[in-house]
């Protein structure tokens, strides 16, 4: 009885650096709930990485992460995930799902990579009854994707851009505060994006006193417990991101701590993607490309790292 | 056999075992003690007195029949050392390497009242790694059962009970989360210490057993103990998942970023082989200098870990004085050889924060011992005024681990208060047909007592299934003969010999 060979069922590019992939694992269908996470390891060198569960389907046995190219591996992810190939590992569904309350309004914010997970919340919280608003945040037009599937589960999407080429021009925090502004009834917010973003959110919500539920997702390494890398400060308590979480109360996260942590090996990382990127570059130049995509090319340094940051807590 | 040997006549001196001299091992990953060649095996071998009242029995806890498998190496006949040895222990090779001989069998040896006690780990590993290399494997005839064993956790006691029941006749699968099976063996244990392909080899030989591997797979979260039990059909589970959430010492500065688990820097390297970074992706802290806190085996890989990753300077600070430390002997003096420099009676109060997120240094306090606590060790007290401070740009904490949450956030398994998994004198767990064994019962502990562990839950799962045990399990079928009277076993004459766990 092999559980799965994690095969990738779909793919979707939304735009040059996010991709969606569908793995075929009937098992973890069955058991994944909204809020938790996977860990996979693209080849036996690979490292493990943490993905958030974006969707499960019961029904095909499937399950979906959003990935952003933003380091060696999830490059590498893109280039080599494709229909057809599999996984060398997935393991999941890992922490404690979230808890979808009873609240009567809600405020499902995403912004970056953290607008896949929210999804299934966002979907699990009109299933239970509530008015459920979606806000999202992308850095522009290019990069926006699932705004119609939130439109069909959301009785409002409010819409950010930074640059303002789509829905309203602003932050994140911009668009909740125009939440706030049109109801004053909101009970729960649940935000998941870079931690940036989850911290704003947070703070949007203090004042208020709006129950304010944050996803963090620090470096991991085992995610079962073991190793404590992961580990997060929440209400002056240290807590296992893997095994205590990944779901806590904004308001208690100390989200500076979270922001260092994260800094931890950005020197390896980015010697790794160096190193990689320029091997595509050779491979390209040698011959036939290995790679059926040609290696994802970013423009500009500063950029990448952006994006490495943001995407790091998503 | 021979004429009588005393004392007086056996080879005076404790054979040798040839090592890496200190300063290139430290430098490598290769294993570090070389183990016994065989004219080394046969001289050891000449110093056991055979007593008669077979004291280093009782000190192992499995029961191996010590003197009888290094009368069998005297003979050369090493097929049959290994015989013996695999009647009780499933692990040979792994625990001659890794047990903690001098408090156990060596500890009683009585060679060891006047001279240094016979080597038995360093024969049992002389037998096992003969074994590997001859690919000797003793496989039993199986009579399949229609009976479904489910084991969770790929560490020593799960392999242990795995493999009696797969002689047993069942259908045995083992899960585990990780991407790859052995448990601490694999990512805690480092290969100067443990080589990668021993452990293969011991799990290659269950696999041929019939057991089956399913890595990636996290119970608890992928399905539960319940449904195991329930709609998956198993029969019986064994609960083997190890203690692995690590303690934090919980003083200022935890949190930077230069302080990590000793299990975080050891998986990091061993498992994740972030030592081959960048033909590995998985990336390392690196420190010049580091501090290990703790001088447990933990602490001790840690420290030689550390110093083979190129760190200048490796401190292991304890709180209490070299007695009372709990590595084996040999890690504390192997890693002295290699340079780590020890601070005993010297705890941590906090770690010095560099201003930019990462570890200046670490400020201690000196202890001395006082009266001795409820564990009989003298405790520690600090000395007023003994505070220093001192350089160092990573803190690895080896000082402990507890019970990992899982199991008791998603079955309904009854814990004790420590969060370890209740269990009876013949490790039943609260849920009917389920059996737990290993640290996830003990607390941190040795591979040899998880392997125990793991063959008497399989004795109990056997009596539960209504399996038929005759308290013989481990009769040597390999059709050598050996062992055997007349056909009878030799055991059947003398039923003190039959000792599980
Ligand atoms: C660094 C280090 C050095 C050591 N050195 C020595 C030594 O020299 N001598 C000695 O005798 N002892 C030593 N020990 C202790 C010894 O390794 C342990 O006591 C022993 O391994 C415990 O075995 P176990 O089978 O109970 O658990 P483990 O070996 O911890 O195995 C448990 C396995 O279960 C898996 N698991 C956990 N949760 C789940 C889940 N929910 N689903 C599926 N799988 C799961 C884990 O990934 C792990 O692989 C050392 C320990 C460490 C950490
Ligand atoms: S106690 Fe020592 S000398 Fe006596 S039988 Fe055991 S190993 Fe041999
Ligand atoms: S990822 Fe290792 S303890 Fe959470």
């Amino acid at each position: 009885m092999k559980m799965s060979n994690f095969e990738i069922v779909a793919r979707e590019d939304f735009s040059d650096v996010t991709y969606l992939l569908e793995v075929r694992h009937p098992l973890m269908a069955k058991a994944a709930k909204p809020g938790q996470f996977v860990i996979v390891m693209l080849n036996e060198h690979s490292e493990r990485i943490p993905l958030t569960i974006a969707d499960f389907d019961r029904r095909k046995g499937t399950v979906t992460m959003v990935v952003q190219a933003v380091g060696k591996t999830t490059m590498q992810m893109q280039q080599e995930c494709l229909v057809g190939t599999a996984l060398f590992g997935m393991v999941g569904p890992m922490g404690h799902p979230s808890q979808t309350s009873r609240a009567k309004k809600v405020a499902c914010v995403g912004g970056g990579l953290g607008v896949a997970p929210i999804f299934p919340q966002a979907r699990g919280f009109k299933e239970s009854g509530a008015y459920v608003i979606a806000i999202l945040g992308f850095r522009n037009r290019d990069l926006v994707f699932w705004e119609d599937k939130f439109r069909a589960c959301c009785d409002e999407l409010i819409l950010c851009t930074n640059d303002g080429s789509a829905g309203i021009k602003g932050m994140i925090t911009d668009g909740i505060k125009l939440a706030l502004a049109r109801h004053s009834d909101i009970e729960e917010v649940v935000s998941i994006g870079p931690p940036v973003m989850m911290k704003a959110c947070a703070e949007a919500t203090r004042a208020a006193k709006i129950k304010t539920m944050v996803s963090v997702n620090p470096i991991m390494v085992d995610g079962t417990g073991m190793c404590g890398g992961c580990r997060v400060k929440v209400g002056g308590q240290v807590k296992f991101a893997c095994v205590d979480g990944p779901d806590f109360d904004g308001h208690q996260v100390d989200f500076d701590d979270l922001m260092s942590r994260l800094q931890r090996f950005t020197a390896a990382e980015r010697e790794a993607k160096d190193r990689w990127s320029e091997s595509c570059r050779m491979t390209k130049q040698i011959g036939p490309g290995v790679s059926p995509r040609g290696s994802p090319e970013i423009e500009s340094r500063s950029e990448l790292l952006d994006l490495l940051n943001d995407a790091k807590g998503g | 056999m021979a004429k009588k040997k005393t004392i007086r006549s056996i080879p005076q001196e404790r054979t040798p075992m040839r090592e890496q001299a200190p300063q290139a091992r430290a430098k490598n990953f290769e294993e570090v003690a070389c183990g016994y060649g065989l004219e080394e095996a046969l001289r050891e071998s000449e110093r056991c007195l055979m007593c008669p009242d077979e004291p280093c029995i009782s000190g192992c806890p499995v029961g191996i029949n010590i003197p009888a498998f290094i009368l069998k190496i005297t003979e050369k006949n090493f097929r049959g050392a290994y015989d013996i040895l695999t009647d009780t222990n499933l692990l040979p090779s792994v625990c001659g390497r890794v047990c903690p001989q001098e408090n156990q069998c060596e500890g009683v040896c009585t060679v060891g009242e006047s001279l240094e006690a016979v080597a038995i780990g360093r024969l049992e590993r002389f037998v096992g790694d003969a074994a590997i290399r001859e690919g000797w494997t003793n496989i039993p005839y199986i009579e399949p059962n229609r009976f479904k064993v489910g084991i969770v956790g790929s560490g020593p006691a799960g392999m242990a009970c795995a493999a009696d029941m797969a002689k047993a006749g069942c259908d045995v699968t083992v899960y585990e989360a990780f991407h790859q099976a052995g448990g601490v063996l694999k990512y805690g244990i480092p290969d100067f210490r443990l080589p990668n392909e021993v452990i293969d080899a011991e799990i290659d030989n269950l696999k041929k057993l019939g057991v089956k591997f399913e890595c990636n797979t996290l119970v608890g979260r992928l399905f539960t103990i319940d449904q195991m039990i329930g709609e998956m059909g198993f029969h019986a589970v064994f609960v083997g998942v190890g203690a692995g959430y690590p303690t934090m010492l919980g003083i200022p500065g935890d949190s930077l970023n230069g302080v990590l688990s000793a299990n975080e820097l050891l998986t990091r390297c061993n498992l994740m082989r972030a030592k081959e970074f960048p033909d590995y992706d998985t990336p390392l802290p690196m420190g010049k200098r580091v501090a290990v806190v703790g001088a447990g085996n933990t602490a001790m890989d840690a420290t030689r870990v550390s110093l083979r990753l190129g760190a200048e300077k490796v401190y292991c600070i304890y709180r209490r004085s070299r007695t009372e430390a709990p590595a084996r002997a040999e890690e504390v003096h192997h890693a002295e050889q290699e340079g780590v420099e020890f601070h005993w009676l010297t705890n941590p109060a906090s770690i010095l924060d560099d201003g930019k997120g990462g570890v200046l240094g670490m400020r201690c306090v000196r202890m001395e011992l006082g009266e001795p606590d409820s564990s009989g060790r003298r405790r520690p007290v600090p000395i007023a005024g003994s505070e220093f401070d001192f350089a160092a740009d990573l803190v690895v904490y080896a000082i402990g681990t507890n019970a990992n949450p899982i199991m008791g956030q998603t079955s309904s398994l009854k814990l004790n208060k420590r969060g370890y998994i209740d269990v009876d004198e013949n490790l039943a767990a609260s849920v009917a047909g389920v059996f737990a064994g290993g640290d996830i019962v003990t607390g941190a502990a040795t591979v040899i007592e998880a392997m125990g562990a793991g063959r008497k839950a399989a004795r109990s799962m056997k009596a539960y299934l209504g399996i038929r045990d005759a308290g013989l399990p481990y009769l040597n079928r390999s059709g050598t003969g050996a062992g055997t009277l007349f056909g009878i076993d030799t055991r059947e004459r003398n039923f003190a010999r039959v000792r599980v766990a």
